[in-house]
């Protein structure tokens, strides 16, 4: 099953070698992972989604709890919570396509952020399914290029994950 | 200071009593800085792989944290099988290596390697310490995690130049941590259920391994086995936490453990699991193991361990011997006696699965048998000797034959498995405790792993005795070949072997050849008599003896090959 854990830990150099390193070592799954410091300097948070049935996720936390840097560890499938994550899209937009594509990210609420005489550069954020759900909709053969972030994760209301 | 004087004045501070290195370019500052002080002794290995194996016996055996110092690039891969070595059995050593100077970080400089990303997957946890305003803290960060909740080696790498620049030294009282913290006390809820649950036992089995010794909660463990009359195994991590010679114990459990050690692990009732990790090496095949039902109950420090190989119904996270001790006053107090009819059964049971003899070997053979050295050893030393081994047939036979009665005396690569070990070990052991008898017991084969540390024993008058059960092969590799590779012996002989005598003599020592199963005796008395000599005891034996019982690999824990069904 598919887990989002999210964690908080030391920002230190070495760090995220530390996590990555663990998944490799005990062969576990990344489906991705993404890390950038806090409003608190000292700290980074890191959302990992994983997958693996109930005993594998259960090692998956205990052995994340045991790495020195990390602080806290929360699985945020345990309870209700929102995941987002951004993509960017470089499509072919001229002749007629180019108001299709318009048009789609309209309906996905995706930004233009860059134009040219023959390209459109579209931001579209959402859960991981939303951004699938994009990329099926336009025309393969118009997409020159994609890049996504991961999930970023966090928890519903009173849900919080701080020191 | 300079940093390697701050260093120097840590380990100090620390009370550290010895220090085992090997000096190179990057820790020619800290070298000086130990020329100058007389806090600590240096003894200088010939390989830094046994500074390590060395630091690593010393921690076995007193229970206080090894230190090693290594030099960068080659210093340090050639401590890596050492650090590896103590992290899988959890032993507390800080290593100390020099790196190359901060700007030549990441240049491919002469002798840099990223030590930090190389001993990461086998570390406790590990440091670069880029700033000497840092050293000092780090140091103290270091012996702290090593030393507390489920020990391990920690790492601090240290550029060239921050052993040369200069700070004001203050090395802290104590450290906390807001990412470490190392729980002690287990959740009493559980400990609660788990006494009453043992106290009502029909068929109970208590199994405890190396977390028992590292958790100094021998007494504790003994006083609750011999309370509830139940029968005890250790693993081979745990032998000597409680003594081999009483009648509640059931010897080793695993793939080389006892028959009815074995037997009673299959089929009790309620399972106590006290510092210990169910591996694959003690249980066997998971799934046979749970054929039968068994409601278990695991105590150990690390959360990770627990449930990590089998379901486990009461877990209790906590510290063994606080744990126990909480136990203890639970079961003094509790109601117990209903089980009295069904225990004294399981114990008939128990005692007919050990009259099977499993450890029989033949005692008229004319050439030497292993077991047999091991059994005079245990006679000649009367039980009190401390024990280092290398790998393979001998270390089991080790385990198997000598009784011991007390823990951290028994020093041995039980999860990395790592040939080489057991004469720097010794050495380690032997210079924390000066005047005790020390042996190592070891194989032609593995002998020669660190065989150059003999050196180094003469240099510092380790008085050793060297137990070489010499069958000419790499025995177990043999022994697999024999009983599954259809008697294909590839590349197990040991072809142009020295003279056994000759080398220890070269070096200085006393070297003995023993061909005859009369001589075994007098010989270990010959050879311990000799209190302040190195003494190399060659023991020429049976090329073909096996190590039985043995749990074929991926096989159920009672599933053993018997030396009688051959």
């Amino acid at each position: 099953m598919r887990h989002i854990i999210s964690l908080l830990m030391e920002n230190e150099s070495g760090a995220l070698s530390r996590v990555a390193g663990l998944f490799s070592a005990r062969g576990y799954n990344i489906e991705s992972l993404t890390v950038a410091p806090t409003e608190d300097a000292t700290l980074s948070r890191m959302t990992i989604v994983t997958s693996g049935s109930e005993e594998v996720i259960e090692q998956i936390v205990k052995q994340l709890n045991k790495l020195i840097d990390v602080v806290k560890v929360l699985d945020l499938s345990e309870g209700s919570h929102i995941e987002r994550e951004l993509m960017l899209v470089k499509v072919r937009a001229f002749g007629k396509d180019r108001e299709e594509m318009k048009r789609m990210a309209d309906i996905f609420r995706g930004n233009i952020i860059d134009v040219t005489e023959r390209t459109y550069t579209i931001e579209v954020t959402g859960p991981g399914s939303k951004l699938d759900a994009f990329i099926e909709a336009i025309d393969p053969v118009a997409i020159l290029e994609t890049v996504r972030t991961g999930a970023s994760g966090i928890g519903r209301g009173e849900r919080i994950l701080k020191l | 200071m300079t940093g390697a004087e701050i260093m120097v004045r840590c380990l100090m501070d620390e009370g550290v009593e010895l220090v085992f290195g090997y000096p190179g370019g990057a820790v020619l500052n800290i070298y000086d800085a130990i020329f100058k002080q007389d806090g600590f002794k240096h003894i200088l290995v010939r390989h830094e792989q046994a500074a390590v194996h060395a630091a690593d016996g010393y921690a076995r055996s007193t229970g206080k944290v090894g230190v090693a110092l290594v030099t960068s690039g080659p210093g340090l891969t050639n401590a890596v099988t050492g650090i590896a070595t103590a992290y899988m059995d959890s032993i507390p050593l800080v290593i100390i290596s020099g790196q190359v100077s901060t700007p030549a970080i990441g240049q491919d400089a002469f002798q840099e390697v990223d030590a930090v990303g190389i001993t990461r997957p086998c570390v406790k946890h590990n440091f670069l310490v880029k700033d000497v305003k840092n050293l000092a803290l780090t140091l103290k960060k270091a012996f702290y995690i090593a030393s507390t909740g489920r020990p391990g080696p920690v790492l601090v790498d240290i550029p060239k130049d921050v052993t040369a620049h200069l700070a004001v030294y203050a090395y802290p009282e104590t450290v906390t941590m807001r990412s470490y913290s190392a729980v002690s006390k287990g959740h009493s809820g559980q400990i609660k259920k788990a006494a009453q649950m043992l106290l009502d036992a029909e068929r109970p089995m208590i199994y405890s391994g190396g977390g028992v010794i590292l958790s100094n909660a021998s007494r504790q463990l003994v006083e609750l086995v011999r309370l509830l009359n139940h029968p005890c195994t250790n693993t081979l991590m745990g032998l000597g936490a409680y003594p081999a010679t009483d009648r509640q114990f059931v010897g080793m459990l695993g793939m080389h453990g006892t028959y009815e050690a074995n037997m009673a692990m299959q089929h009790c009732d309620v399972l106590l699991a006290v510092g210990a990790r169910f591996d694959d090496r003690v249980i066997g095949s998971i799934e046979h193991f749970a054929r039968e039902s068994r409601r278990i109950i695991h105590i150990d420090i690390d959360p990770s361990s627990i449930a990590k190989r089998v379901k486990v119904d009461v877990p209790i996270v906590g510290d063994v011997a606080a744990v126990l001790d909480e136990m203890i006053k639970l079961i003094k107090a509790g109601q117990g006696g209903k089980n009295a009819v069904a225990l004294a059964a399981w114990w008939t049971q128990i005692e007919a699965w050990r009259a099977r003899d499993c450890l029989k070997f033949d005692r008229e053979s004319a050439v030497i048998k292993p077991q047999y050295v091991v059994e005079q050893l245990w006679n000649v030393t009367q039980g009190d000797a401390y024990v280092t081994t290398d790998v393979g047939q001998h270390q089991m036979w080790a385990a198997q034959f000598y009784k011991f009665d007390q823990p951290r005396r028994w020093i041995t690569s039980g999860g990395l498995g790592t040939m080489g070990f057991g004469l720097p070990a010794a050495l380690g052991v032997q210079l924390a405790h000066p005047g005790k008898q020390v042996a190592c017991v070891t194989g032609e084969s593995s002998i020669q792993m660190c065989i150059q540390e003999l050196s180094t024993c003469l240099q510092y008058h380790a008085p050793i005795k060297v137990i070489n059960l010499n069958n000419r092969y790499m025995g177990m590799v043999r022994q697999w070949q024999e009983f599954f590779y259809g008697n294909r012996y590839a590349e197990s002989y040991m072809d142009s072997l020295p003279d056994f005598v000759k080398l220890a003599e070269a070096y200085g020592h006393v070297g003995m050849k023993i061909e005859r199963p009369g001589d075994v005796e007098g010989a270990l008395r010959e050879a311990f008599a000799l209190k302040d000599r190195l003494v190399f005891m060659d023991f020429i034996t049976d090329q073909t003896e096996n190590v039985f019982p043995m749990v074929p690999n991926g096989a159920g824990i009672s599933e053993m090959i018997l030396a009688e069904e051959l």
